[in-house]
């Protein structure tokens, strides 16, 4: 049945989802975070989805759900600023800090959960179709 | 005689069958509204569902000579319905009407579109099937039973 794959799809492009919003939040989490004594600050993570093939039969290809592939560092150089009052500044007395764009990770964040929306809504009009067709011929 | 009262539950069957299949499909497309390099996919529904029903009797109008009055019911069924072998649609590649950066070609307000249209469809196919099985209930009651 055809129908119920859809779970299977939507589901997985919802958690794929919830995996990059995740990830947002700590990269917005870490946006003021300076680096420690090894000199490395944090680096912005970034999620990559990949399409899975989820169907059953001779069919394999007409259902494709989504997976995270890897998540991936932004190896950019961290903002640097001229401060050598404070604690972690190195001996020429810049601190940096890390290469989280906020605005960025703001627009990330958005597309990521209209993006969900769209999947659980999705779920939702397959869910009442199904229950529809359960109830098919009692009238 | 049954394969005649069945006939145009067999072609609302078909067209349900395609229906899911599409809704199927669009939801995969707006699965992957994020995945980069990802090709919507769809199909020709009229197409899909002149295939489907080419090889049936009695559905389309035409009446086919083996489901005539008095032809044995059990053979019947099993030309008509048992044995017959499901063609899949042609898929086929949406172009896309705007470009992306990760040649994604997800156009989400169409995908929406043809989500909310085919679940429309979908949902009036059922209600053509839940009339069909009404009205053969109706014929089969006897005169007392109201």
């Amino acid at each position: 049945m055809s129908m119920f794959d859809i779970f299977n799809v939507a589901g997985s492009a919802i958690s794929a989802q919830s995996q990059r919003l995740n990830v947002v939040a700590s990269n917005l989490a870490n946006a003021d975070t300076v680096a420690g004594p090894d000199g490395k600050a944090y680096k912005a993570r970034e999620v990559m989805f990949q399409t899975v093939l989820m169907g059953q039969g001779e069919q394999p290809d007409a259902s494709a759900g989504v997976r995270v592939s890897t998540i991936q560092e932004d190896q950019s150089e961290g903002r640097r600023v001229y401060d050598p009052k404070h604690p972690g500044a190195d001996s020429d007395g810049y601190v940096t800090y890390s290469n989280v764009n906020a605005v960025e990770e703001m627009v990330n964040m958005i597309s990521a959960s209209r993006s969900y929306q769209n999947n659980v809504e999705v779920m939702n009009t397959a869910r009442s179709l199904l229950q529809k067709t359960l109830q098919m011929g009692q009238g | 005689m049954l394969s005649r009262m069945t006939g145009a539950i067999d072609f609302q069957t078909e067209a349900l069958v395609l229906r899911s299949e599409r809704q199927r499909l669009i939801a995969s497309n707006i699965a992957n509204a994020d995945t980069p390099g990802y090709v919507s996919r769809d199909f020709n529904f009229a197409q899909a569902l002149r295939n489907a029903t080419s090889g049936m009797s009695g559905s389309d109008g035409t009446h086919g000579s083996a489901n005539a009055l008095g032809a044995p019911v059990a053979a019947d069924m099993v030309a008509e319905g048992l044995g017959r072998s499901r063609a899949e649609p042609e898929l086929r590649y949406a172009t896309p009407s705007q470009t992306n950066l990760d040649r994604n070609t997800v156009d989400m307000d169409r995908e929406r579109a043809a989500f909310a249209d085919n679940a429309l469809k979908y949902e009036s196919t059922l209600r053509f099937i839940n009339g069909n099985v009404r009205t053969m209930l109706d014929a089969m009651k006897s005169p007392s039973q109201g």
